[in-house]
C-alpha cells in the first residue's frame, strides 16, 4: 500500500463511495431492504454492507425474489450465508404470484418468469412497506443502466422514467420520496465486473460453486449454453451434451447461460474475465436479447 | 484477442473525467475512440455498432453510438442524460462523466463536473473558441475541476495545421486568464482519426508533448485533495447495544478533509465540545490514519452527545457554523428560483430548511458579466445570499469540494432544483 502519500488504490475509492451510500440510505429512508440474488454483486453488497455497519447489526433485512427456477447450488448458499450473518432473509416467491392470478406463467419451450419478477418484486415491496431498495445494478453492465442514478427514483407504480431523473451532484443524495413511492440505490453502480472479481478475490469473498468451472450436462440454443434442467423443455435438434462449463452472471436457470471454462480458481477466473471480449450480459443473458431495448423496457416496468 | 490493458493492477488509481459537447465536436467520436483504442469495448458492443451504423446508413462505424443508450436517444438521435462510461489501462482506471450538449446542458454538466478531477473541453479547429468552448471552461471553473485538458480536435481537417492550434491556444489562454483554472493543458487531435489520442501522432511532430491518454494516466491528482484541515462529517452512529459489544459507539462518516491520526485533538460541532480521536475502526482492523475519502468510524475519547449532522474538526482553521451564506448556485429546474421561496438544503450530512433572501446578480456565462436578475430560470448561474433554518457547517467551496457544497430540494416535488458552492459564511 502507498499509505506514505495519502492514496487510495481504486478498488479502495470505489469501497469508500458504496460505504457512504449504504449509511446515507439507513440514516435518510425509513424502511430500506437489501435485494440480494445470490449473485456476485449482490455478495459485494452484504460485504459492503457489513464495512458500514459493523460491529452493529444492518438497519435492513435482505429480501431474495425466487423464481422458483433457480440453481439449487445458489439457494443453497443464501440460506447459508444469511444465516452466517445473523441477518433476517425474507423469500418473495414467484410461485405465490403464479398462484394467486398476479402473474400468469409463460408456457413453450422459451417459457420464463424472468419478466415475471416485477410483479412479485413490486408486490412484496408494497406489502413490506419498503421506501428503498438496494440493487447490485452496475452502469458497466448495459446501456439504460449506465444512464441511471445512482438513488433511482420509482414512483407508486414502481416505474423508473428515464428522461426525468434527479440531477445527482457531488455526493449529497436525494432520497425525498412521497408515501407509496420508493427509490432504488446502487451503491456499486461505478463498479465494473473487473472491478467486482478483484474485490473478491481481495476480501477472500465465498461465491456459488456455478461461478467456477464444474462438469455439466448442457444444451445449445440461441448460441448459449444452457444447464439441462427440468424447467426447459428441448426444442427439437437440441441434444444435452457433458461440458466443462462456468457462469458468468447468476440469474434463474432459464435465462442464464453457460460459458465453457476451465477456470477452477478465483485467480483463474479474473484472468478470464481480463481477457474475455463480450460483455457478461451480452456473453450469458437471454434477457437481455428480446429487443433493443430490453433491460430498458423493464427497468421501466419496476425490474431490478 | 487478448487485452493487455485488462490485467490492470489492484492499486491503480481512480480518476474522474468530465466531458461536455454538442454532437458536431466530435466529443463522442472522442470517448469512442478511447473505449476503443483502450480494448474497452467487447466484442458484442462494436457488433451493435456496426450493426446500428449500417441500419442509419452512417457510411462509417460511428463510435458515437457506443454512448446513446435509451431508446428515446436512438430514436431522436440525440443524448438525454450524463452517460457514465469506464476504461482501465494499467496505470489507472477511468470513470467518464460523459455530458450532452442541448438545452440541459450546463445542468448535466455541472452534474459531471461536481466530482470530476479533469475536464476535457473539445475546441473544433475549423471554427475555433465558441461559445460552447467557453461555457465548459467557465463551468470547469466555477466547479473548481482541478485539472482542465482542451482538445483541439478535427486537426485533420486543417491538415494538421500548427498555426491553428497555436491560435486556439493564444484565444483560449487570454480568455482564461479571467477564470480560475490552476492547470491546463491543450493537445491538438483528430478523434476521428486516432492522432494524439492515444498514440503520438507522427502528423504533427511539430507537438512536443505527450498524447491525451498519456496526459490522463500521469496528471497528478493525490495533492488536490485538502490534508491539512480535518472534516469528519458523522454521517451514521454505529451503536450495537449487543452483548457483546454493550458500550461500542462509533461514528461512521467518510473524511472530507483532513489526516485522521488516533490520539489527534478534535472539536466537535457545533457544540464546540473538544476531545481526542480513540481509535479508527474498520470492519478489516484499526487503522494508523485515516484521509479523504475514507469511510470508517471513529471512537473519540470522551462521551460526548454527538448525531448525525454534526462535524469533526481540527482545533485550527475550523469551519464557521452559521445560518447564512453566499453563494454560487446553479439553477436546474424548469421553474425558476424566485427570491424568498424555500427550499430544503441538504450540505454534508446535515439538511434544513433554506430562504433564498437575495439574488445578487446572474453570469453571463459568454462574457462573464455580470447582470441583475429578478429571478434565476433553468441552467441560469448566479450569486445568492441564503439563510437556513438551523446553522450549517461551511466551508468556502474553494477550500473543500465536499463541505463547501449543497442542493436545493423543492419542498413539493421533491426535485434537486440547484446546485451551490459556498463562497462564505455571513
Amino acid at each position: 500500500m502507498t499509505r506514505n502519500h495519502y492514496e487510495l488504490s481504486h478498488l479502495e475509492t470505489l469501497e469508500a463511495e458504496s460505504i457512504h451510500i449504504f449509511r446515507e440510505v439507513a440514516a435518510e429512508l425509513e424502511r430500506p431492504v437489501l435485494l440480494f440474488s445470490g449473485g456476485k454483486d449482490s455478495i459485494i453488497l452484504l460485504r459492503l454492507a457489513e464495512k458500514a455497519f459493523r460491529p452493529g447489526g444492518f438497519p435492513f433485512p435482505i429480501m431474495h425474489v425466487d423464481t422458483g427456477h433457480n440453481f439449487p447450488e445458489v439457494i443453497e448458499f443464501r440460506d447459508r450465508i444469511a444465516a452466517e450473518l445473523g441477518e433476517r432473509l425474507i423469500v418473495a416467491h414467484v410461485q405465490d404470484s403464479i398462484d394467486a392470478g398476479r402473474v400468469t406463467e409463460e408456457t413453450g419451450p422459451r417459457a420464463s418468469r424472468n419478466r415475471l419478477q416485477t410483479t412479485t418484486l413490486l408486490d412484496a415491496i408494497e406489502e413490506h412497506g419498503f421506501d428503498a431498495a438496494f440493487g447490485g445494478a452496475r452502469r458497466d453492465e448495459e446501456r439504460a443502466r449506465a444512464k441511471e442514478r445512482v438513488f433511482s427514483f420509482r414512483d407508486d407504480f414502481g416505474q423508473w422514467d428515464p428522461k426525468n431523473q434527479r440531477p445527482e451532484l457531488w455526493s449529497l443524495y436525494n432520497g425525498k420520496i412521497r408515501k407509496g413511492e420508493h427509490v432504488r440505490v446502487f451503491p456499486i453502480s461505478n463498479w465494473t465486473e473487473l472491478d467486482v472479481w478483484q474485490y473478491i478475490a481481495t476480501e477472500q469473498l465465498e461465491v456459488p460453486s456455478i461461478y467456477f468451472s464444474h462438469e455439466r450436462e448442457v444444451f445449445a440454443r440461441d448460441g448459449m449454453l444452457y444447464a439441462h434442467n427440468e424447467f426447459m423443455e428441448l426444442i427439437e435438434g437440441e441434444a444435452p451434451f457433458s461440458e466443462s462449463v462456468r457462469y458468468r452472471t447468476v440469474g434463474d436457470m432459464t435465462c442464464t447461460g453457460a460459458v465453457r471454462s476451465t477456470a477452477t480458481t478465483l485467480e483463474a477466473v479474473v484472468a478470464e474475465i481480463a481477457a474475455t471480449r463480450v460483455t457478461e450480459r451480452g456473453e450469458t443473458r437471454a434477457d437481455d436479447r428480446v429487443t433493443e431495448a430490453a433491460m430498458e423496457d423493464r427497468k421501466r416496468e419496476g425490474y431490478f | 484477442m487478448s487485452n493487455p490493458y485488462w490485467i490492470a493492477k489492484r492499486t491503480s488509481e481512480l480518476l474522474r473525467i468530465a466531458t461536455a459537447g454538442s454532437v458536431d465536436d466530435g466529443k463522442s467520436t472522442l470517448i469512442g475512440r478511447l473505449l476503443h483504442d483502450t480494448k474497452s469495448i467487447f466484442e458484442d458492443q462494436m457488433e451493435h455498432v456496426v450493426q446500428t451504423s449500417e441500419r442509419r446508413g452512417d457510411g462509417y462505424v460511428n463510435l458515437a453510438l457506443l454512448t446513446d443508450g435509451l431508446r428515446a436517444e436512438r430514436e431522436q438521435g440525440i443524448t438525454i442524460d450524463v452517460a457514465y462510461r469506464y476504461f482501465a489501462t494499467p496505470r489507472r482506471k477511468f470513470i467518464v462523466a460523459d455530458t450532452p450538449g442541448h438545452e440541459q446542458y450546463t445542468r448535466n454538466m455541472v452534474t459531471g463536473a461536481s466530482t470530476a478531477d479533469v475536464s476535457i473541453v473539445l475546441v473544433d479547429a475549423r471554427k475555433g473558441v465558441s461559445e460552447q468552448t467557453r461555457r465548459h471552461a467557465y463551468i470547469a471553473s466555477l466547479l473548481r475541476i482541478p485539472h482542465l485538458v482542451v482538445c483541439v480536435n478535427k486537426m485533420d481537417l486543417v491538415n494538421y495545421d500548427e498555426n491553428v492550434f497555436y491560435e486556439i491556444l493564444e484565444q483560449m489562454t487570454d480568455w482564461m486568464a479571467r477564470l480560475q483554472v490552476p492547470d491546463i493543458t491543450f493537445i491538438p487531435i483528430s478523434a476521428l482519426n486516432g492522432d494524439n489520442v492515444v498514440d503520438r501522432s507522427d502528423r504533427m511532430q511539430w507537438y512536443g508533448a505527450a498524447p491525451l491518454l498519456y496526459h490522463l494516466e500521469h496528471v497528478v491528482i493525490a495533492p488536490d485533495r485538502n490534508l491539512q484541515d480535518i472534516r469528519f462529517p458523522v454521517q451514521w452512529v454505529i451503536r450495537p447495544m449487543s452483548d457483546e459489544h454493550h458500550d461500542y459507539r462509533g461514528y461512521g462518516g467518510q473524511v472530507a478533509g483532513g489526516v485522521l491520526t488516533p490520539g489527534a485533538e478534535v472539536v466537535v460541532l457545533p457544540n464546540g465540545r473538544s476531545t481526542t480521536i480513540a481509535a479508527i475502526d474498520t470492519f478489516s482492523g484499526v487503522l494508523d490514519s485515516a484521509f479523504p475519502t475514507m469511510s470508517v468510524a471513529l471512537r473519540l475519547a470522551d462521551e460526548i452527545d454527538i448525531s448525525r449532522g454534526d462535524m469533526i474538526v481540527s482545533p485550527e482553521d475550523q469551519p464557521v457554523a452559521s445560518r447564512e451564506l453566499d453563494a454560487m448556485l446553479c439553477w436546474m429546474s424548469e421553474e425558476p428560483l424566485s427570491p424568498r421561496s424555500k427550499y430544503t438544503i441538504k450540505h454534508t450530512t446535515r439538511s434544513a430548511r433554506a430562504i433564498v433572501e437575495q439574488i445578487e446578480y446572474k453570469v453571463d456565462i459568454n462574457t462573464l458579466e455580470h447582470e441583475p436578475a429578478g429571478q434565476l430560470g433553468l441552467n441560469e448561474i448566479g450569486r445568492i445570499q441564503l439563510r437556513c433554518s438551523t446553522p450549517l457547517i461551511l466551508d468556502p467551496y474553494a477550500r473543500n469540494r465536499s463541505t463547501g457544497s449543497f442542493i436545493l430540494i423543492d419542498e413539493s416535488t421533491n426535485d434537486t432544483v440547484a446546485a451551490g458552492m459556498v463562497l462564505n459564511a455571513r
